[in-house]
């Protein structure tokens, strides 16, 4: 059976796949039916998932040689292209966390999404993208991975512009589409380049040919360019500055959608991919810098702004960003391991927390603005105390998960300090003090969430067991998700690791310096925003400190900048090149046709109809070519067709 | 090149068949009279092939076979011609080709 | 002495062929025309067998001066409307056409008169027939049935073009 699923690992985005078609075309109409059949296919996923990590995981052999079969899809001269399917741990980790999210998350939507006119069509987009993202993550070849990256990308515009009667949804589904489209310009430049330059997009191939990049006649400079074109997909993609701006928009979409594709799966794609073209980065140190300190700036950058936002899902958006930062930055300073840990476990605690706040949103009729709630774990106690436990695990306390991937990202950083990066230490007090700011802000949301004072306008109630049974089980994984890569039993870093595994030393002082950061962040949220019960700090600290909170709450300006850039640049020159088109280019085309249509008119009378006419200059032809031909210059001769 | 007979002389007659030919062809009104001038130039082609197959080729036959061929064509050129004609002038009711020119402009 | 009986031959089939031919684009009369048409193709026949084609003067006999003449004088008489007497005028053109004509004889008659020919030694085969058919029933038997469904074709489509037309437009 292990061997069944291994070799037969297309199946799993098969099945999503197979649950889109069949809801569009077959049980739309039928709401509970449809949803059955989209988690059926989820839940078939899962097992197979399941098993395949289960295959891949008691057998050693796999660390060393991925699994790969493909087969040929399209090819050409010089250029062939297979689709495949690749399992390493890193993608068979990848898969099981897929579509156990997923899976909940489905299960989930069908207690959020209860009521809604477009249900059906709710959950054929859902299978759509568990099809398309498991298919991005088994991917063996570039171009296939490109497509399916596309796929999720599409996903993503349609989810969040789910809500298609609201203006601000659909703005944010186009926002979303257009800023990844930047990336995605790039990262098929980067690909292209591979295509021309090593002659193959198969990761194994690749993975074999870079190393030897000046074998390929490539320069390390071109080298680099590569791999900064590259990481602009991913940059786009997994909200990275200065691309971010899409992903807080993003949480127009319905929860479940922000929680799956914005926080869980699809963001880490980006990751994802770095990770698994890590062999590409490693041989230019100045692309791997910049991933770091792309990844570090954005952590921060991020975990500034969320500290004064006040609608709850931006919030959390905010933190999903800062966090693929830290993931970023642990591929920069080249661990795959801490990435791909974090991911897990942020996995787990972000989707947990998404959830938790729809079923608050669910509660409280989308009423959003922290500000307005309070006091609700006591209606809604699974909701709050697994949201707790969210809490606690993105802030970075032990046991809970986000506290070992955490720490490893910053052990992980300190080493690469220590091995000679003079920025490492940078990227390592930006970290370290991000780790503070998570803190804080997560829980000034909780404290301000559910505790202090009820509000007497809301009336909460526990949501249906269907979203909370989701809830529990991402809770469960949240607290012990972590546990699998401590220091003292690294398995996690046993398998999923880049070149060669490092046992680090467990890093007693840094783990006691997050976790005071951690207690310190929480400490700092408690006594402004819980036992102040009026809040009259926090409201004088943003008083006095005004000009710094205007800032940090219209998010560093970055979407006014970009609003005066498309409105000025690209508009004044989208209108100049419109009257060059409409003036100089139709001129043109319009000149040619209208001459074309002058001589025809003038030509037309030549048509007498009469056909004596006709026969009369036919023989007068014949008279005057065999003359030329006989009689004419050679040159003339030869004009002709004539040999002489 | 003795004072006997050599294609020269024939293709000789068949040009000036040819021309009157195609004299008539290009400058008659009735139908039927370009069609009776077209048989004249066929004829010469006749002419001119039989005379090579005489002088050059006598014992392929092949100008005589071609020339039984352009006979047959002929034939049933017209016959379908007349056919032709003779719809054409029961609709129009003109047998001058300079009236049948409703295929201009 | 052959050659000179030849060359008369030759000479007064030739003169034959084209004063009958030049009758039938000149004269105004059209049925005056085709009978002269019949005069040149059996003086063509009569080239035919000075060239020892004997097969095909009896051909040309057959299906020209007997069957293609006697359907044009049928085509004349079914359509011809107005005078008979002047049913062959000329139109604009015949300036032109005689001019071209004139100059296509010249243009051809300079390169027949320049040719230098290579005349093959051999004779025509006396029994013509006898060496002809095979050949055509041979090497050129796809041509021939060609040829054949060609003629059949023909025959059918004529008919169908000259039905009588029923008011209705009805042609069965």
């Amino acid at each position: 059976m292990v061997e069944f699923a291994l070799n037969h690992a297309w199946l799993v985005p098969l099945l999503p796949a197979l649950a889109f078609v069949i809801i569009v075309f077959l049980t739309q109409r039928w709401k509970r039916l449809s949803s059955l059949v989209s988690i059926t296919a989820m839940l078939g996923s899962f097992v197979i998932a399941s098993i395949i990590a289960y295959g891949v995981f008691t057998n050693h052999e796999f660390i060393e040689k991925s699994l790969v079969y493909s087969l040929k899809w399209f090819g050409m001269e010089g250029f062939n292209i297979n689709v495949g399917v690749m399992l390493d741990p890193t993608s068979s980790m990848m898969l099981f966390m897929v579509s156990l999210v997923a899976s909940l998350i489905q299960i989930y939507s069908t207690g959020y999404m209860k009521g809604d006119p477009q249900y059906s069509l709710f959950f054929a987009y859902l299978s759509l993208f568990g099809a398309s993202m498991l298919g991005l993550i088994i991917s063996s070849n570039l171009l296939q991975l490109f497509v399916m990256w596309e796929l999720v990308g599409l996903c993503s515009y349609l989810l969040i512009g789910f809500y298609t009667f609201k203006v601000s949804a659909r703005e944010a589904a186009k926002k979303a589409f257009m800023t990844t489209r930047i990336g995605d310009f790039g990262m098929l430049l980067g690909i292209l380049f591979l295509q021309i330059k090593f002659g193959t997009l198969d990761l194994v191939e690749l993975a074999a040919a870079i190393p030897m990049f000046e074998q390929f006649g490539v320069s390390l400079g071109l080298l680099t360019l590569i791999a900064l074109l590259f990481f602009m997909g991913p940059v786009a993609k997994s909200g990275q500055f200065p691309l971010h701006v899409w992903l807080p928009d993003a949480m127009e979409g319905p929860t479940p959608v922000s929680a799956l594709i914005h926080a869980a799966t699809m963001v880490v794609a980006g990751v994802y991919l770095i990770g698994r073209t890590l062999f590409l980065y490693v041989q230019v140190p100045g692309a791997m810098e910049v991933v770091a300190a792309i990844g570090a700036f954005t952590a921060l950058f991020a975990a500034a702004i969320a500290i004064t936002q006040r609608e709850i899902k931006r919030i959390l958006a905010y933190s999903t960003v800062s966090q693929l930062g830290y993931m970023m930055l642990a591929l920069g300073v080249g661990s795959l391991s801490a990435s791909m840990f974090h991911l897990w476990t942020h996995a787990f605690f972000k989707a947990l927390m998404f959830l938790a706040a729809g079923s608050v949103l669910h509660a409280l009729h989308n009423k959003a603005d922290v500000w307005d709630m309070g006091g609700l774990i006591k209606k809604m106690p699974i909701t709050g105390w697994t949201f707790v436990v969210g809490g606690l695990a993105i802030a970075g306390i032990p046991p809970f998960a986000g506290f070992w991937s955490k720490d490893e990202i910053l052990v992980v950083t300190m080493e690469y300090a220590k091995h000679g990066h003079a920025l490492g230490y940078v990227l390592f007090g930006m970290a370290a003090f991000t780790a503070f700011l998570t803190a804080f802000y997560m829980w000034r949301m909780i404290f301000l969430t559910f505790f202090g004072k009820e509000k007497a306008e809301n009336h909460p109630h526990e949501s249906p067991w269907s979203m909370t049974a989701p809830l529990i089980v991402l809770a469960v994984m949240a607290s012990i998700g972590g546990l699998i890569g401590t220091p003292w039993a690294n398995i996690w870093g046993e398998w999923i690791n880049f070149g060669e595994v490092h046992h680090a030393e467990p890093a007693l002082g840094l783990m006691l310096l997050s976790v005071i950061l951690a207690l310190a962040g929480i400490g700092l949220a408690y006594t402004l925003y819980c036992k102040d019960g009026e809040k009259k700090t926090a409201r004088k600290l943003a008083e006095n400190y005004q000009s710094l909170y205007q800032l940090s709450y219209n998010k560093f300006y970055i979407d006014e900048v970009y609003a005066w850039f498309t409105q000025k640049i690209v508009d004044g020159t989208a209108r100049v090149t419109y009257y060059f088109d409409i003036y100089f280019v139709d001129g043109i085309v319009n000149g040619i046709a209208a001459v074309t249509r002058g001589s025809g008119k003038g030509l037309r009378y030549l048509q007498t109809g009469s056909m004596q006419t006709y026969a009369l200059v036919f023989f007068l032809a014949i008279l005057v070519i065999t003359v030329v031909l006989a009689f004419g210059s050679p040159s003339l001769a030869s004009i002709m067709g004539g040999v002489k | 090149m003795g004072t006997g007979l050599n294609p020269s002389y024939f293709i000789g007659l068949s040009a000036a068949l040819f021309a009157i030919g195609m004299y008539g062809a290009l400058s008659k009104r009735n139908i039927i009279s370009v069609l009776i001038s077209i048989e004249l130039m066929l004829c010469a082609v006749n002419i001119n092939l039989v005379a090579f197959n005489k002088f050059l080729t006598p014992d392929a036959f092949l100008g005589q076979i071609f020339a039984i061929f352009i006979i047959t064509v002929a034939a049933a050129e017209v016959g379908l011609g007349l056919a032709l004609i003779i719809a054409i002038s029961r609709r129009r009711e003109t047998n001058n080709l300079d009236d049948l020119n409703w295929l201009r402009w | 002495m052959e050659n000179v009986y030849e060359l008369i031959a030759f000479i007064l089939l030739g003169g034959m062929v084209l004063g009958s031919a030049l009758l039938v684009v000149t004269l105004k009369n059209l049925v005056h025309s085709v009978l002269s048409l019949i005069v040149t193709f059996i003086a063509v026949a009569g080239i035919f067998l000075l060239l020892n084609a004997d097969f095909l003067a009896a051909v040309q006999v057959l299906v020209y001066a007997g069957g293609v003449c006697i359907m044009v004088v049928f085509g004349v008489m079914l359509i011809q409307r107005s005078d008979i007497a002047e049913s062959n005028p000329v139109n604009w053109r015949f300036g032109f056409a005689a001019l071209l004509g004139g100059g296509i004889f010249i243009l051809i008659g300079m390169f027949a008169a320049r040719s230098q020919w290579m005349i093959a030694g051999t004779e025509v085969p006396k029994d013509t027939v006898g060496t002809f058919a095979p050949i055509l029933l041979t090497d050129f038997v796809i041509p021939f049935e060609v040829a054949a469904i060609l003629l059949t074709v023909a025959l059918t489509g004529a008919l169908l073009l000259v039905k009588e037309v029923k008011a209705n437009g009805d042609r069965s």
